[in-house]
């Protein structure tokens, strides 16, 4: 029994240090941070294997929150339950929150003084170039997409993204999303019901019904 | 509503429309930090330039800048919580649930659009970042920062044929060309 607790304690720590260096030296976030803690919790600790760490990349992506935060809680999880998610998540965000308050603390003094602007005048241009490369990188899946009503949310949602950053129309950006995902349901459910439509050649009756209500209470 | 409320809350939403990690945040935090006239949108690009060149998830960078700007250390603990919260219980809940979530077909089948609707919505934040640095409007005077389009350019031409060099350099050699540029020749 207390050599459970010990076993525990011990790897309660090792998740800290282990996710305290992760936070502190990588720059980047994200994708980076990934092939990161890859290299130090499934290569050099073992906690995982190489297939684990694909699953969690995989669900780091498809729920909300910050990739980088995601892996750490589900690796943190799986190392040592809640208190390792807590501990690990924890531990990734601590160094950057020291880091960040201590410049902001400092810069705010400097932002008067007209070579810091323009250093940050040059570096707009910078951010702006970084922006559009994520953008390209991003957007590789649609190189082999093929359907249709992919590019038409891509345009429709281009077009309502440039009226609210460009205060044309007011409204939060996360109603886009919204309707992405009511759209994706909607479309999801209809695909299926189609296919199997297609398969069986007589309509199956109680599918049909299912469906038809789930529009209507869209 | 108090600024910590506000903060903790903005974040949480924030955080819970994330999908895809850093950049997919920048457009929602531009939507809600400039709607509520909480700092400016050119204070908001530093922030993100610094942002991308220190250590760390990005995610947590911008929120503790913006955290401290408007509360000073509570405005962190409450901008970093609201972003903790929401992704924590979801991890949490799929860890001891299930892990089938994102082989469920219907989440699938969301996701085949979500991307592209990220894509475009950063696509904007792209726009409007652009806009800033071509028409400066800094304080009282307005003009046309032509050296700025060169230097974006230029910029993103390295960064697409220099693969292997971090972005980071990109960022911080523009910061020392606009340096350079604006302070002395200009």
């Amino acid at each position: 029994m207390s050599k459970n607790i010990k076993v525990k304690l011990k790897n309660l720590i090792i998740l800290a240090f282990t996710f305290l260096k992760i936070g502190a030296l990588t720059f980047g976030g994200g994708y980076a941070m990934i092939s990161i803690i890859e290299r130090e919790a499934s290569a050099k600790r073992k906690w995982l294997t190489s297939e684990e760490m694909l699953d969690i990349v995989a669900i780091a992506e498809s729920t909300p929150g910050p990739i980088a935060l995601n892996s750490a809680t589900f690796v943190g999880a799986k190392v040592a339950g809640f208190l390792g998610a807590f501990v690990a998540s924890i531990s990734v965000m601590l160094p950057p929150i020291v880091i960040i308050t201590l410049i902001s603390s400092l810069l705010t003094r400097y932002f008067d003084n007209p070579y810091v602007n323009w250093a940050f005048l040059g570096m707009r241009a910078g951010v702006a170039a970084l922006i559009l490369n994520a953008v390209i990188n991003l957007g590789k899946f649609l190189k082999t997409e093929k359907r249709p009503a992919v590019y038409a949310v891509f345009f429709l949602c281009l077009v309502f993204g440039l009226l609210s950053v460009f205060h044309i129309i007011s409204f939060d950006n996360i109603f886009i999303v919204l309707g992405t995902i009511v759209f994706g349901i909607i479309y999801t459910l209809f695909d299926s019901f189609f296919k199997k439509r297609k398969q069986k050649i007589l309509p199956n009756k109680l599918d049909g019904s299912m469906t038809e209500d789930d529009r209507e209470k869209k | 509503m108090s600024i910590y409320l506000d903060l903790f809350l903005s974040f949480f939403k924030i955080s819970l429309f994330t999908v895809g990690g850093g950049y997919a945040m920048i457009p929602f935090i531009q939507s809600t930090v400039l709607s509520k006239g909480w700092i400016s949108p050119e204070l908001l690009i530093n922030f993100i330039g610094i942002a991308e060149s220190t250590p760390g998830p990005f995610a947590v960078n911008i929120s503790t800048f913006i955290g401290y700007n408007l509360g000073g250390l509570l405005g962190v603990f409450c901008a970093i919580s609201g972003l903790f919260i929401p992704p924590f219980l979801i991890i949490i809940s799929i860890f001891y649930v299930g892990k089938k979530f994102s082989s469920n077909k219907i989440v699938k089948g969301v996701f085949i659009f979500l991307r592209p609707a990220v894509l475009a919505l950063i696509l904007s934040a792209f726009a409007s970042v652009a806009y800033s640095t071509v028409i400066v409007s800094d304080g009282a005077t307005t003009f046309f920062n032509w050296f700025g389009i060169i230097l974006m350019v230029v910029t993103f031409i390295a960064m697409r044929f220099l693969k292997k060099i971090h972005p980071i350099v990109f960022l911080f050699a523009s910061a020392g060309l606009g340096l350079i540029f604006y302070g002395f020749v200009l």
